[in-house]
């Protein structure tokens, strides 16, 4: 049965900005489904609010809609551009539910659009609790028993009849939002009450604890022919208790006997065929009892999702893009196994590695929120590694995470006191594994670390038999070859093995390679050697056999960016793979380096070769040293990945590796501080006051030579970890003291920098040839300087700006590139204050914005980049229409719509111990997960869009909070009174109000949180809050400081405005964006407009 | 227990190639045909399975031995393989149904295995080069000197094998319930799931040895005949050919699985070859031609049947067709015979709807049996 002919076109809706459960997972699937429609000949309409997307780029589908993915403006697209077809099972919840509220509004049925892949009875009935249920018994399984409840009366009749520990699951929310385990009555008050709010249907499921149990899940297919297959079995290594997006997890499963593994299949497909999920994929989880096997179906997801990215990655078998194909009307036999070309996809994959996922955590982003893991996922990303064997796998896995107390070390003596230990590892946490390894270490049995961790005793015995190799290496007379294959046949890293022999990692690698043992190269292949591959899919292993094929073009390694984490996530990736497009494009062969599973650059399609590798230095140096024996290498680009790939360059280039681009010297230029101040001295550049210091006490004189307030932060970081505001000595001490984690001293040096107050910060991409520079944006923050530029909103073109203001940022940054030796991408930050142009800080790299830049200025950026760092000039890609004939993004014509970033926070994602929000305060260390674009004709309506697509949709009318910080009354006046003509009721406290009423805005006051209710039961504001009788809070906070303290009543509103999802601003700037962006609603409907549609009016045509 | 305290195992096939791992099972020596099996699960299943009686079994899954060995999960009443090779053996196994470690069960009975070697190469190359002869030695470690034992070792082809695997006795597998039927099962190899298969669909079980005559075969009174699977080359079953040659002309209703697919082939007039490295998995798609469903199914030959796809072929029994199709490459995978009115007379696969490893997809064959057994095929 070949393709649908009654369609010609089809919608597909992705799943906005990055959040914490829905990652750029979405992105890979959502690009996969865009290229196979597109082949097949449909014109592809695509609406994301996501400019840091692949999926978004225009190329990808006829009409790219940068818009809100809310029923409003997916009904505007559906209506502009009329699809025959809707396929929302690529974008995770956020696109199944926009769908389900399209149907339930009538729209589908309004514009004769098919909803394709699953329909609405289908996903009801998988996402249904009860319905799923039925079906289960009907198949004669077992699901935990358990009650649907409404109200909190019914869940605690519910417990009454299940009894304690009990789950709490909220239905119709991703990534286990709301959900949690609650051991007595005050937890089920709390988690339930919170889950009957987080359900849009106000539903939450009670059911029976199957804590500890054995946890699996598979991924199924299904074509409209009923031809089923199971993609993969994943087990997680972490039982029943913890978020599967949390666990480790391990491909495939490792402790199933046929038996067992066929009972769960044989369910598997009975659910998918009753479900009635036509076509696509869809995730079914299952529990088994370790004790007596009984099965227990945990739940399904009637969608592609975050475990069908990672079963694509560690199985070579693409399911997005087969769902997609299936989707669109062709059987699994029809479709072609990419990987052998030669057999169909309907089979199901069969692998002879191991492949095990570990999550990354950003817990140190929020000091204050509860690091116990949960049926409540937590993690922002994770890193994959395959191996020939589960030690082997798991080790590169956990150095994979680039933290170094994720991995196992035996640097240290063992701890003398077990007990502690078993105690730790009784409490899922964020590297429990190597808290199990230490305990280990002290002496704990098997039967004790299954005891308190319930861990399979087969993976429990890995760890063993790692702690046991660790210990021969560690009494061997001589690193003979003997010993060193035997580890390395384990996992260990030349640094983890340096560690225990008292040894450097570079000594360790030097005897290593010179006894000739270097890992080879195997091939991902879907069907364990039975058929030969045509993909170069490839991972390390120490085996014998090498599969890397030689080759004659040029090679082009481009080094990712590693798991996702807050400040380094899918906008490198998004970078990395415009470089891989561009260089196939130009004739090299491109060979990607990554291990983050979630992303596009480890689709085996994005580049001519894939290795699925940690990015150590070590794992680098071996691929860099097995291409060079397969051919010419051009050069590694370290440049685009972020951070991560930045911190290896000096090291690679030590070890003879050629690094394209911006040299490593030239790096190490702008990340200095003395150097880079000499840079700027040259240029006769002002930065703000600043120094160094490597003790507390430099840091004490530094500050006051600058003056407070100052800004302290480490060298060497992304996303301003660390970086904190500080208006006082006092407040420097303690914030010295949280740096150097009490110690005192620093690796690197702290900077410290004059805080410049009241500034407009300003983010600029530019790309420099050696010769020209091209300024590829120049963005405006929204928010003053001191929020992270990741977490400020901003515009571009600049709102405010005048054309001298750019062309002085112009000379400014050609200045800097050219002093500190650019070739490639340079992000520079600038704050203007009082007509000077400070520079903050610069770096040698393609930035975070780089996505959004291009999108909005419909320029390459990362191509062009690419092109440049491997010795393209800027005038020949103009030539070659890369880059526009004349001018750039300093230049762009007036007609040119304003693009408005805004950043997505996890807030709601968290909860301190006690079960309260974490602060929402916005400050120098970046705390956002994503992003998302508004884009239109003036800023109000581009802002109100923007607010839209990050779930904060700005009120039309209502009542608004307001409280500000002293030094914030005089800007918040004229706002608030605009807010007030526009007819909303003001409400404020005491000293707010008297400000506005003086002023002539009638303000009702409001009782503070710490006065308690009123004689006559006036609430709080924190109760009217919780009540949700308001609309808007604008609340800024007395001084900015690190995140994480509560205060006071500033806290309990905004915490309360994360918990009830009511739009809460913390800067005045945001206050007037914002007032702009309500007038702009209320002006009249807005429109929406396609990526391909503005162009035009950006080029000035 | 530690990974480097195993004695050393070398493994040398016939083409020269060898592998140097460590000893795993028993010691000592062991010849055989090295092939490759795919599936992630079943190890047990597999071991047990008379199909790969003389065969050296390579698991291409690298971790073996997790879920030690049960008292249900064994096909036969022994270990068949004639040596095992595995990458990463498990060190304690892990399930609740486990009695025993599958590195106790192979040293019980006597299995040379060999461990940590390049299981991938090795399957690379026995898919580039083909499956061939091999051996396993604790004891002779010199490469060149073992590979002189590999050579004088018979060839998979012209090997009869069945005999050496087929029960001695007759016995009975009672039905399940109300009994419906009564089969003779040919035994060139069978595994206990498929009695069992038949048995739960109420059908009793005549299980008898391979050299069973016509008469003892009709004495049974059967409702239907079935041949089971087993090792060997089929061109050297004039038994049980001539057998079912017999029994078709009397009409009795047929069913055939793997060798018995092969049986069925021979009988119709087709011919029969070996596979360069055969399929061996759980995960192998079948095409059903008359329903154009896929199946995955679990598959051990070494030969296949040589027939034409998408033609008719008759014969004295009636139509001959191909039914199921390898997705992978196209090999003859299932057999049909019709008579004239177009019903179906007897049917066979190549594959395993016992599916022990593997998947239950083609359970319905057995339910297709029994509709051909009251006539309604």
């Amino acid at each position: 049965m070949p393709r649908r002919t009654d369609i010609e076109s089809v919608l597909v809706i992705g799943s906005g900005p990055i959040v914490i459960g829905q990652a750029c997972e979405f992105d890979y699937s959502g690009t996969q489904a865009c290229r196979v429609l597109r082949e097949e000949g449909f014109r592809v309409v695509l609406v994301n609010s996501n400019p840091a997307t692949i999926m978004t780029d225009p190329e990808f589908a006829d009409a790219t809609y940068v818009e809100p993915i809310t029923p409003e403006y997916v009904e505007k697209v559906i209506e502009k551009e009329r699809p025959n077809a809707l396929l929302a099972t690529l974008g995770g919840q956020t696109a199944l539910n926009a769908a389900i509220a399209l149907h339930d509004n009538g729209v589908l049925e309004k514009y004769g659009v098919e909803l394709i892949g699953a329909s609405v009875d289908a996903i009801q009935r998988g996402e249904n609790r009860q319905s799923f249920k039925q079906i289960v018994e009907k198949l004669g399984a077992e699901v935990a028993r358990s009650r649907i409840c409404h109200t909190l009366d019914d869940v605690f009749g519910a417990a009454a009849e299940l009894g304690y520990p009990l789950v709490v699951r909220p239905s119709f929310t991703m990534g286990g939002v709301g959900s949690g385990m609650a051991y007595d009555e005050a937890d089920l008050r709390r988690i339930a009450g919170a889950g009957l709010q987080a359900s849009p249907t106000t539903e939450v499921l009670i059911e029976e604890s199957i804590l500890g149990w054995k946890e699996y899940e598979l991924e199924v297919m299904r074509d409209k022919a009923d031809n089923v297959v199971i993609i993969c079995s994943i087990e997680n290594v972490d039982p029943m208790g913890v978020h599967t997006g949390d666990s480790v997890t391990v491909a495939p499963a490792m402790t199933l006997t046929d038996r067992e593994y066929q009972v769960m299949r044989d369910l598997a497909i009975g659910i998918i065929r009753e479900v009635g999920v036509d076509t696509g994929g869809c995730n079914i989880q299952f529990a088994v009892n370790p004790a007596d096997g009984r099965l227990i179906v945990i739940e399904m997801n009637p969608r592609v999702s975050r475990s069908s990215a990672l079963a694509s990655k560690a199985t070579g078998f693409p399911i997005a893009k087969i769902a997609a194909k299936v989707a669109i009307g062709y059987t699994l036999d029809e479709i072609p196994n990419d990987i052998t070309r030669q057999t169909p996809a309907s089979f199901e994959p069969t692998l002879d590695y191991v492949v095990v996922k570990v999550p990354r955590f950003a817990f140190e982003k929020f000091p204050a929120a509860d690091a116990t893991l949960t049926t409540h996922m937590k993690s922002v990303g994770e890193a994959m590694a395959i191996g020939r064997n589960y030690t082997e796998a798991l080790q590169k896995a956990l150095r994979s995470l680039e933290k170094p107390e994720a991995r196992f070390s035996w640097a240290s003596r063992p701890a003398t006191e077990l007990e502690p230990l078993l105690e730790a590892i009784k409490t899922p946490h964020d590297g429990r594994l190597r808290t199990i390894m230490d305990a280990i270490r002290a002496g704990a049995t098997p039967e004790q670390v299954f005891d308190a961790t319930k861990i399979d005793p087969w993976f429990v015995d890995q760890l063993y038999l790692i702690h046991e190799i660790a210990l021969q290496t560690a009494a061997a007379p001589r690193l003979t070859p003997e010993v060193l294959r035997l580890a390395k046949r384990h996992g260990f890293s030349d640094l983890q093995l340096a560690e225990i022999r008292g040894l450097t990692e570079d000594v360790v690698r030097g005897v290593r390679q010179a006894l000739g043992i270097r890992p080879v190269y195997k091939t991902v292949d879907t069907c364990a050697a039975e058929f030969k591959a045509e993909t170069p899919y490839h991972y390390s292993s120490y085996d014998e056999e090498t599969e890397v094929a030689p080759r004659t073009e040029p090679a082009v390694l481009i080094l990712g960016s590693g798991p996702n984490r807050i400040g380094q996530g899918i906008e490198f990736d998004y970078s990395c793979v415009h470089a891989s497009m561009a260089l196939r494009e130009a004739g090299y062969c491109t060979v990607m380096v990554n291990c983050n599973p979630e992303t596009v650059s480890t689709d085996y399609d994005t580049s001519d070769r894939l290795y699925f590798e940690p990015l150590t230095c070590e794992d680098v140096l071996e691929i860099v040293y097995a291409e060079m024996q397969a051919g010419p290498v051009a050069g590694v680009i370290v440049q685009l990945g972020g951070q991560t790939p930045l911190g290896l360059a000096q090291r690679l280039a030590d070890a003879g590796v050629p690094i394209v681009g911006t040299s490593p010297e030239a790096i190490h230029l702008a990340e200095e501080r003395g150097a880079f101040g000499k840079v700027l001295a040259d240029a006769a550049l002002p930065a703000p006051k600043h120094g160094t210091a490597m003790s507390a006490d430099e840091a004490r004189e530094v500050a006051e030579e600058i003056g407070f307030p100052v800004l302290v932060r480490p060298s060497y970081v992304l996303g301003g970890r660390g970086m904190e505001i500080v208006y006082s000595e006092a407040e420097l001490t303690a914030a010295l003291g949280r740096l150097s984690g009490g110690t005192g001293s620093w690796e690197h040096p702290v900077l410290i920098d004059r805080f410049l107050d009241d500034a407009v910060e300003i983010d600029v991409d530019g790309l420099f040839d050696g010769d020209e520079l091209f300024l590829g944006g120049v963005m405006e923050h929204i928010e003053e300087a001191g929020v992270h530029s990741g977490d400020s909103s901003c515009a571009l073109p600049p709102i405010t700006l005048g054309n001298a203001d750019i062309e002085k940022i112009r000379q400014s940054t050609e200045a800097i590139a050219r002093g500190v030796g650019v070739r490639g991408l340079l992000n520079v930050q600038y704050a203007l204050a009082g007509d000077v142009l400070y520079v903050l800080e610069a770096n040698p790299r393609a930035s975070r914005t780089v996505p959004f830049v291009s999108k909005a200025t419909a320029t390459p950026l990362a191509k062009a980049a690419a092109r440049v760092m491997l010795g393209a000039t800027i005038a020949s890609l103009r030539d070659e229409g890369m880059l526009p004939a004349e001018g750039d993004g300093g230049t762009l014509p007036t007609s040119t719509p304003i693009a408005v970033k805004e950043a997505v926070m996890p807030f709601n994602r968290f909860r301190t111990v006690d079960g309260r929000s974490v602060d929402t305060v916005l400050g120098p260390e970046m705390r956002s997960t994503g992003e998302v674009m508004g884009i239109d004709d003036t800023f109000g309506t581009a802002f109100a869009k923007s607010q839209a697509g990050a779930s904060q949709p700005l009120p039309g009318a209502g009542k608004v909070f307001v409280s500000v910080a002293n030094r914030d009354k005089r800007h918040m006046i004229f706002p608030v009174k605009r807010l007030a003509d526009l007819g909303f009721e003001i409400y404020a406290t005491d000293g707010t109000a008297d400000v506005l009423r003086r002023n002539g805005v009638e303000a009702i006051t409001v009782r503070k949180n710490s006065q308690g209710p009123g004689p006559n039961g006036e609430p709080t504001i924190v109760q009217m809050v919780h009540d949700g009788e308001l609309d808007l809070i604008v609340n800024t906070p007395i001084g900015i400081t690190q995140g994480g303290s509560p205060r006071l009543d500033g806290y309990e509103i905004r915490s309360a405005a994360v918990a009830r999802n009511i739009p809460c601003i913390t800067t005045v700037q945001g206050l007037a964006a914002a007032v702009q962006g309500i007038e702009a609603q209320r002006a009249g409907d807005i429109g929406v407009r396609s990526l391909q549609d503005w162009v035009p009016r950006i080029r000035g045509v | 227990m530690s990974q480097t305290a195993h004695n050393p195992a070398l493994l040398v096939l016939e083409d020269g190639r060898a592998f140097t791992g460590t000893s795993y099972g028993a010691t000592g020596e062991t010849f055989g045909e090295a092939v490759f099996t795919t599936g992630m699960t079943g190890y047990q299943e597999t071991l047990t399975d008379p199909s790969y009686h003389r065969q050296i079994v390579t698991q291409t899954a690298p971790h073996i031995g997790n879920t030690g060995v049960n008292d249900e999960d064994d096909e036969s009443q022994r270990i068949w393989v004639a040596g095992y090779v595995v990458r990463d053996p498990a060190r304690v196994p892990s399930n609740w149904r486990a009695t025993r470690s599958l590195d106790d069960q192979l040293k019980g009975q006597g299995i040379v295995g060999i461990a940590g070697i390049d299981t991938r190469a090795l399957t690379r190359h026995l898919r580039e080069r083909g499956a061939m002869r091999a051996g396993i030695s604790t004891e002779i470690l010199d490469p060149a000197a073992l590979l002189e034992k590999v050579l004088q070792q018979p060839p998979m082809v012209g090997a009869d094998l069945a005999s050496e695997v087929t029960t001695f006795e007759p016995y009975v597998i009672p039905a399940e319930g109300e009994k419906r039927f009564t089969v003779v099962a040919l035994d060139l190899g069978i595994k206990s799931m498929t009695p069992k298969r038949m048995a739960e669909r109420g059908i009793e079980v005549h299980v008898l040895p391979a050299t069973a005559t016509l008469e003892e075969v009709l004495a049974v009174n059967p409702d239907g005949i079935f041949m089971s699977n087993g090792p060997g080359d089929p061109e050297t079953t004039e038994h049980p050919t001539d057998l079912l040659k017999a029994l078709l002309q009397r009409g009795k209703p047929y069913f055939g699985i793997c060798f018995g697919n092969q049986v069925f082939g021979r009988a119709l007039g087709l011919g029969t070859f070996k596979l360069k490295y055969g399929h061996r998995g759980i995960n192998q798609p079948v095409l059903d031609r008359a329903t154009g469903k896929v199946e995955i199914t679990a598959q051990n030959h070494g030969f296949a049947v040589d027939a034409p796809i998408g033609e008719t072929v008759e014969t004295e029994y009636g139509t001959a067709e191909v039914s199921h199709v390898s997705l992978n490459d196209n090999v003859v995978e299932g057999l049909k015979l019709t008579g004239q009115d177009g019903r179906v007379l007897a049917f066979s696969v190549q594959y395993h709807p016992e599916a022990a490893a593997g998947p239950h997809d083609s359970a319905y064959l057995f339910d297709r049996f029994v509709e051909l057994m009251e006539g309604r095929a």
